[in-house]
Formats: structure tokens, sequence, C-alpha cells
């Protein structure tokens, strides 16, 4: 089977253009994706492929302009609205939260929402507090949307089209570190990834590492260095965080007994809370130790490198973490 | 330049405004520098070409007086006399910033000089700007909040329900909107049904004028206007600066959106260069003047350097300070 | 002369392709010219000096994707003399901005470690409750970790298994053995026990003659099947010396012997893929021989198919290994942890023999006993092997 290297970015590209050129109802909306060619480059190009009335520049009004792609989904369309980051979501979590999720249920299962909304999330690039948010859990709090975060450059290309097949909203998260990140992508007739289960990322033995997204990596390193000395990690890379796969991460640990979860958004009231209590609900007797979490900082994200690491997760602490309920 | 400014204008004031103007200049060039070496980190958005913007209001407003502005505001803090010091060490993420270096770039704060950032979502400062005008008002304080944004935040709606608000409730706000024509990539035009700011500002009943916002003489005599009619409890004003900035939106930004033409021409008109030449034409300033202006700016911003690189960095220790503010007896340790 | 270098356009950036210079070398440049054109994912963006001076010698060719911080080209500040071209420099590392690493001397805040404190006293884990359940410990006998928890490890160190850190079964109907786990166990179990336990040895050769006679005296009389291979009355024996022997029958654990109640002889016995795996037979003291017989006809046949039971191999007191016919005369056997003896059997061979001062041919079978030197000594094991050879020589008392 032959592969071909490419980074995220060119992932997120690749599967933009199937898309639009699959399916006539799609378009792709927000702010800069046009002629600027997006604001991690992920559209270039298109609007010069597809034009103007496909790929569309939109003021900054996100209320507006989410709002629009739910009534564009109502309408018929297959919008694929794309907010910069999540940073700027907030302006448009009423559209998200009192149309997009509730109009199914409100109308007695009469109107469908099939919409995607794109966004890039996370810390990392020292763009200090109001640009650096990791809201995931916010999202995947709310029932009538799906939530995904593809972590990897396969689910980077996979997810979207079965995320534009579903007929609700979902939402992927793209963390923003990742788009420069290269990877191998093999060849296939067919590149869809579900958008439901967990994957394991690193099997192994001793401890379970449950993370997504941005942390995948990191959780990976952290395995790396543990197994130099011989603790062999499993690592779960999520990629659905509405709906979680319970039973993935059930079955890890009725083979483990022992769970780290590596979430970046803050610590309380998080997505890493709402796996332990899941695992403690279903694994509760196959636990050999508490289930610890590997969370950011109280603290909203600071500007200085330093104190941006400190805050968030990485792998030195993930491992250190893992030791911990090891108990070496 | 009209001729009634320069019946106002002194040389001593000339001096301030071209002296403010070359120091953000410079100061922002020299950001451009020391990002592109890594001393400065996240992002970083440039104020240069718009210099009269900053300077002129600035003239307009008393030291008691609150500014809001965005993540372009380094000039702002400059004319507003933050020290430069501080923002410097600020851009840098030491200890000694104005933000004690947890903001960057974009996040400049300065409670003693009534410097309300350094807001990073854009239209978000506006109705902060609101809020302090409504406590001065219930206050009975005689003062003024000057709100500066740009073009782009017209589209948000928080710019609508900001300006509805202060035009209902007859706020002290002067609203400067800083249009230089894009947002990011996008051009006004593609994103405005009315392109005109200023209309947008009259449909909620608020007055205003446009203004050449790189005529720095023009700013600052729209502004003491537009103050002087605030403070007079005529309810908030709005000025419309119709400016350019020469340079990407932002340090990361192939400027792909711009022709070069267009860039060539507004620099022509640019604020430092139309000042320097009335100051002079006019026998204003001395070209000795303005070489010593440049001389002291050249200074002023070494030192700022220098103050940055020998500032220290914050303990890892105190990552979780000031989330939260600390209780009088005791700090209470989480 | 300075050093143009690549630079940081943004928090991404982390290379560039140089596509073109828009300045060529000998040129004088002033602060804020562009210089360069440089191609990033975003596009081609152009690139400033920041001096005045001149253009010296260029080192990047367009189409070359350059790390940033790494030097691109030399400015001549103005007035400095010319110097000879010099050869391209090594690249030099990026100029990171100084972010001190200040090692932490103070607490981790709270959200630094992965528990908050915990309540004082013993916990215990549910796995390690279900795992005493399923293996009826007695929770007396559990030793508490240094941190206050019974965990898996320390019911697994009550059990007496060897406490590794895989336990990853396939989940299959039968419960079996998985053959690569059990050799990765075994494994670390017999490098542990080789680093760790002082062995010593004590070797007799024991005259069998009279045990074979008697054994095909009795099976003449029997169908194959139900016939009795020399292995089960050794194990009998055995067992009943190292009944006879408690201080030599049980596990040593954080330097104390503990001896066991019960005389649970592991057998060591060869699987394929495995290696050799040691089941134990429980109370192999208290089976006649012929029921001996029979317990180890089934352990060798569940070993060979995968159906033991995990008490069968961690409940093991002390060792049997038998090398059996046409192997090898003797063997000096490795004590499986935390056992502290062994008794390794060579193969029967006939061989010549001194009996009342005349030279016979006699049923000949080497034994060794090797005892953990921190529970026992030399003295000890011969006595246990004078034992053994007694037993051995009236297999009608067996």
């Amino acid at each position: 089977m032959t592969a071909r290297t490419i980074t995220y970015r060119d992932a997120v590209y690749e599967a933009l253009r199937e898309a639009l050129r699959g399916d006539e109802r799609v378009f792709l909306m927000g702010e800069d994706v046009g002629y600027y060619g997006g604001a991690y480059a992920c559209s270039k190009g298109l609007i010069q492929e597809f034009g103007e009335e496909r790929i569309r520049d939109t003021p900054l009004s996100e209320s507006g302009f989410v709002g629009a792609g739910i009534g564009a989904a109502l309408g018929g369309m297959r919008p694929i609205v794309e907010i910069m980051t999540v940073n700027f979501s907030l302006l448009a979590l009423d559209q998200i939260v009192n149309n997009a999720a509730t109009l199914r249920h409100m109308s007695g299962g009469q109107l469908s929402v099939p919409l995607v909304i794109r966004m890039a999330t996370g810390a990392g690039r020292q763009l200090a507090a109001q640009h650096s948010h990791s809201l995931e859990c916010w999202f995947a709090h709310v029932p009538g949307i799906k939530v995904v975060a593809p972590a990897t450059i396969e689910d980077a290309r996979g997810m979207l089209s079965t995320a534009l097949a579903d007929p609700d909203p979902v939402i992927i998260f793209e963390h923003a570190t990742l788009y420069n990140e290269q990877g191998e992508l093999p060849e296939t007739d067919d590149y869809a990834k579900d958008i439901e289960s967990a994957r394991i990322s690193r099997t192994g033995g001793d401890i379970t590492l449950i993370t997504y997204g941005g942390s995948l990596q990191k959780a990976m390193a952290a395995a790396e260095d543990l197994a130099k000395d011989g603790v062999d990690c499993e690592v779960i890379d999520l990629r659905s965080l509405r709906p979680v796969d319970d039973a993935t991460i059930m079955a890890s640990l009725a083979k483990t007994h022992r769970a780290v979860i590596v979430d970046e958004g803050w610590r309380s009231v998080g997505l890493a809370a709402e796996i332990s209590a899941r695992i403690s609900e279903q694994a509760f007797f196959d636990l050999d130790g508490p289930v610890a979490r590997v969370c950011s900082a109280e603290v909203p994200i600071p500007y200085p490198r330093h104190l941006e690491m400190a805050a968030t997760p990485q792998p030195d602490k993930i491992a250190a973490a893992a030791r911990e309920v090891l108990r070496r | 330049m009209s001729a009634d400014n320069e019946v106002s204008l002194s040389r001593a004031e000339a001096m301030a405004l071209l002296g403010q103007m070359i120091l953000i200049r410079r100061f922002e060039e020299k950001c451009a520098e020391l990002y592109s070496t890594q001393k400065i980190r996240g992002f970083l958005h440039l104020y240069i070409g718009e210099e009269a913007n900053a300077v002129g209001v600035m003239r307009a407003l008393s030291p008691n007086d609150a500014v809001v502005a965005t993540y372009r505001e380094h000039g702002h803090a400059l004319a507003r006399g933050l020290p430069p010091g501080e923002v410097m060490a600020e851009m840098y993420g030491k200890a000694s910033g104005s933000s004690r270096g947890r903001g960057g770039s974009m996040h400049i704060f300065d409670k003693k000089h009534r410097f309300y950032g350094g807001n990073a979502i854009v239209g978000g400062g506006l109705p902060l700007a609101v809020g302090l005008a409504l406590a001065d008002k219930m206050q009975k304080l005689n003062r003024v909040t000057c709100c500066f944004f740009g073009e782009g935040a017209a589209a948000e709606g928080e710019f609508h329900e900001s300006m509805n608000l202060a035009a209902l409730w007859q706020l002290p706000v002067l609203f400067v909107c800083e249009n230089n024509g894009y947002a990011m990539g996008t051009g006004l035009s593609r994103s405005e049904s009315e392109t005109s700011i200023l209309q947008h500002a009259k449909s909620y009943r608020i007055a205003g004028e446009d203004v050449d916002g790189m005529d720095v003489v023009a700013v600052r005599a729209a502004a003491l206007s537009a103050v002087g009619a605030i403070q007079n409890g005529g309810g908030p004003r709005f000025l419309e600066n119709k400016t350019y900035r020469f340079r990407a939106h932002s340090m990361f930004d192939p400027d792909l959106y711009r022709q070069k033409q267009e860039i060539a021409q507004w620099k022509t008109r640019g604020p430092v260069v139309q000042f320097s030449k009335w100051v002079i034409e006019t026998q204003l300033l001395s070209q000795s003047d303005i070489d010593g202006l440049e001389e002291e700016a050249a200074r002023t911003i070494d030192e700022a350097v220098r103050y940055a690189e020998e500032s220290p960095w914050e303990p890892e220790e105190d990552l979780e300070r000031d989330v939260y503010t600390p209780r009088k007896v005791e700090e209470t340790a989480r | 002369m300075s050093e143009f270098r690549m630079p940081s356009l943004g928090a991404d950036m982390e290379s560039g392709r140089l596509v073109e210079w828009l300045k060529s070398p000998g040129t004088e440049v002033e602060r804020g010219d562009i210089i360069a054109v440089v191609d990033t994912q975003k596009g081609a963006i152009e690139i400033e000096v920041f001096e005045d001076g001149v253009l010296e010698e260029i080192l990047a060719e367009p189409g070359e994707e350059i790390p940033v911080g790494r030097t691109l080209a030399y400015i001549r500040a103005p007035g400095e003399p010319a110097r000879e071209q010099r050869a391209a420099e090594k690249p030099k590392p990026e100029s990171e901005a100084e972010t001190p690493h200040t090692p932490s001397t103070a607490k981790p805040t709270p959200s630094a470690t992965a528990y908050p404190p915990r309540t004082p006293g013993v916990h215990m884990t549910p796995a390690a409750r279900r795992l005493i359940a399923e293996h009826q410990v007695d929770p007396s006998t559990l030793k508490v970790g240094p941190d206050g928890v019974i965990g898996l490890s320390e019911v697994k160190a009550a059990i007496g298994a060897a406490p590794t850190p895989l336990e990853a079964r396939p989940k299959s109907k039968a419960r079996g053995i998985d053959p690569g786990e059990m050799r990765r166990a075994i494994a670390a179990a017999m490098m542990r026990a080789n680093h760790e336990i002082p062995h010593y040895y004590v070797t007799l050769t024991i005259d069998m003659t009279r045990m074979m006679n008697w054994l095909a005296a009795r099976n003449a009389e029997r169908a194959i099947e139900d016939r009795l291979l020399y292995a089960a009355p050794l194990l009998r024996a055995v067992a009943l010396s190292f009944a006879k022997f408690p201080d030599l029958n049980g596990t040593l654990e954080n330097g104390a012997f503990v001896p066991a109640d019960r005389v649970n002889i592991g057998m060591a016995i060869a699987v394929r893929g495995c290696g050799l795996i040691t089941p134990a037979i429980l109370d192999a003291d208290r089976h006649d021989i012929d029921t001996l017989m029979t317990k180890l006809n089934d352990l060798v046949k569940r070993a060979r198919g995968g159906g033991l039971r995990s008490s069968e191999l961690s409940m093991g007191t002390a060792t049997l290994t038998n090398l059996g016919d046409r192997t090898a005369d003797g063997l000096m056997p490795i004590i499986f942890p935390p056992q502290v003896a062994i008794v390794g059997c060579g193969q029967i061979s006939e061989r010549p023999w001194v009996v009342e001062g005349e030279v016979v041919a006699r049923q000949l079978m080497e034994i060794t006993f090797a005892g953990d030197h921190r529970a026992s000594d030399g003295r000890r094991g011969a006595q246990f092997l004078s034992h053994l050879a007694s037993l051995l020589g009236k297999p009608e008392g067996l």
C-alpha cells in the first residue's frame, strides 16, 4: 500500500476539496477563508477553483454567519462553517447551543441541521489569554451536537466527509499546533473515518493514557519515555468527544487497571472529569488506583513561554502522573 | 493641512505631536526586528502608518479619562504615556511589563493611566467602554471614555449593541473608528453593505465626523471638538478616521490582499512624512528639531529594550496568581 | 560584520523557502529595505533588513528550505573593511528567546501532582479486593505498601506469584495462559532468582534399583494407561521430605522466611513456546502415589493444552524438576522465587556401584538440592537429601 507524506493542513485542504467537488450543496463560509486562503492556510486555492458563491468570505459576524449556516442547513444546503478559532466561537454560542443543538428536538423530530462547524483550538503559541482556549468540553456538554477532535492526519483527512454525511450538527476541533505536522497518509479509495469511536494509538499493559487532539502527541511522547523504565503504556485517542466511546476505554482498563487522562482544558469541570466519572461508573472494580488527570492549571493562559508551558499538559507531567499512579 | 490649524498649534505642541509619532514609528519598527529574532513571540500587530490617530486623539484627553483599545495598541499605550520600558518588557513577557508579562503584545493594561487594554477579540472592547462611561455617569464624574477600534468591528453585533446603549443612555464615550480599509485580509467593501461607519453611528443618533486619519492636526482638532461636546453633556460622539496600515495585519501575513501601488500611495501621505513636511514649510520646527526628536526616540527605545532585556522572568511558582483577588488576612493556597 | 538570519514571522513558522534575493552582494542596504522573498504556508512574504550596510555575502540559494534563525547572509557595517569570502558557516542553532527553565524549588502547586493528598490509613483498591476474593487470600497475610495502599502488587506477593508488571491476558472462554506472556514472566523470574538468591548446592547419587523393581512389579498387573511412572513415587517422597523439613518449604519475603502451612510441589513441565513452567500439585504430601500419578498426568495435559489455573502457578511452596529419561546425569537447578528450595533429578541410568564390597550394575539417579542460603545452609540441604534417599530406598513405605 503506498502512502504520501503530507501535512495536517494538506489533509484538511484535501478533505475540503473532495467535499466541494463531491456535492454541490457543500460550501465553505467563514472569515478570510476565501481570498486570504484561510487563517491557517487550509483553504488556499479553493476560491480560485470553486468561486465566491461556494467559498464565502464573511464579515466579522460570528453569531450572524454561524446562524446563517444553521439556516442554510435547514434550507437544504450542506454548509461547512469555519470559525477562525474556538476563542471567537463564544460570540456564536447562542446560535450553536440554542439553535443548532435544539432544532431537531424542539420541532419534534421534523427539522434536521446537517451543519459542520470547523474551528481551530488550543494553546502553545504564546497567544495569551483570549486566543488560547480549549473549550471542547463546553460543546461536548450539549445534547444535539456531535463533537470530534481529529488528532492524526488520517482523521483530519477522513472525518470531514463523515461529518458532512451526518444529518446532525458536527463540530470539528483542529488543534492549531497540528497544522504543520507531517505524517503518512496511506492511499485508498475511501478516506472516510468514523466519528464515534476511539482508537488505540499504542497498545500496552501497565497503564492507560486517555487523551484527544493536540495532547495525543504529548501522551505518546510520555509513553516513549516511560517505556525506557519498563512501563508499558496503552494510549487511547478519544477522537470523538461526544459521544464518548466507553467500550474502548473500559476494555483497556480491564487490562491495565490504571488510567491517566490528559486534557488541555482546565482541570475543573472538564472533559477529563467526565471520562473519570464514566470509568468510576463502569470499571470501578477493575481499578488498582484512582484515575489521574493531567490538565491545564487553573489560570488564563499566560503569554510568556515558560508560564504557558507550566500551565498546560506536557509529556514530563504526563509521565510523572503515570508513575504516581503506578506507585513507583 | 488646513489653514485654521496653523493658528492653534504652538511649537511645543508640534514637538509633542511629531515626537510621539516618531517614537511610535521607531518603536514599532524595533518590535518588528525583535519579533523576527524571536524576542517577541505570539502575535504582533503593528501600528505603522496609523500613528496620527492615537497621537492626535490623546491630545484631547486628560489623564483621568479612560482609554480602551484593540490588539494593535502599542501606539495608543505610548501616546497615553505608558513607560516605553514597561511596554517593551510586556512584549518580551517579563515580570516588569505593564501586565506583569502575562498579556504580551495584545494585552497591555495600565490602571494608573486608565488604559484598559489591549483587547484581542474584535469588538470586545466596545461594551467595556460603554460600561466605564456608565460608571462615570452614575458616579457623576466628569470623565470621558475613549474607545479605539477598527472598521472590522462594525460587523460584530457587539458594535451595534454598544452604539445603541451609549446613545440610549447618553453615555460619555468617544468612539474612534480607525478605518484602515481591511479587517485582516478582507477589504471593507466586501464586508460592509454600508461602508460609511459614521453612517452606522448616525443611525443610532450618535453625532460625529469623518476625519483624515493621516493628518495629525485634523485628528487632534476633531478629537478636541468631540471631547468638548461630550464634556458638555452632549452624549457619545463618533469619529471615523480614514487611515492606513503600511504593514500587513500582523507579522505572519503575506499581505496578498492589498496592491503594492495602493500601499505606496498611502505612504506618500503618511502621517510622519506629511507633518514633518508641514512643520518645516511653516517653519514651526527646523530639521535639526526633527533630527533631535529622532535621536531622542532612538535613545528611548534603546533604553526600553535594555530594560526589557535585563528584566527578570516571573518564577513558575507564581503561575496561578492573579486569578482571584487574594484575601486580606492570608493568601489562600489552592 | 553581522548575520542576517531567517526571521520568525509567526508563532507557527518553523522554516521558510527562499524564493529570491532582491538585492545582490555588494549592494548597499538601508534599514527597512526588503532584501528577499520567502515562501511560507501562508504565501510569499517579503523580509527586511534592520540595519544599514553592505550586503556582503549570501549563504542561501533560492529554492532552499531554511529554518528560522539560520544565517542567510552577511552584512558589512558602513566603514567596516571588506573581508575575504569565507566558506559557508555551519548553521547556527535558532536564537531562542531566553526562557529560563527555573527549576521550581517551591512545592508544586496542587494542580501539578496527580492526586490530592490522601486521607491517612490503609486503603485497598477494588482490583485488589477482587483478586483476594478469587484466590481466597487471608487478608491478614497481606503486607501494606509503603504508601499505605494494598493494591494488586501486594496481593500478588501474598499469593506467591511473581508480581510481573504485565497482567495482560487475552480474554478467552477457557481461562488459559498466554504462552508469550508466560515466557516473559518466567524469564523475569529467572533473572531475578539468578541475581538475588544466593544458591548453594548439595548433590547425592541415589540407588533407585529397588524403586524401579517395585514399580515394575506393580505395573505388571496393570493396564498401560494405569501404569505408574517413577515420577509419582519420586514426587511423594519429595513432598514428604519437605513436610519433614518445614524450614525448607515456604517463601522468603522482605528478608524473612515464611513457612507454608501446606506442601504444594511445583512440577517443572516443558511447554512448547513457553519454556519450563512449574504448576503446583497442591498438598502433594497428602496424596498417595496413584492419586499423584493421576494428578501429574492431568497437570501435564493441561499445562500443554493451556488449561492451568492461576492458583496452580502461584501457590507452589517448593519445586521438583525431573529431567527424565535419556537426558543428562544431573543439573544445578535455579530456585523459583519467592521459594527457598528446589530439587533437581537427573536421568536414571545403569552404572557401576559398590554394594557390600562388590562392584555391581545399579539404577542410579543423581539428585541435586539447591537452597537459598538466606534461609538454610548446606548441612540442612544434605540432611534433606539423606532423608529423601532413605524414603526412595523403601518404596513400599511411600
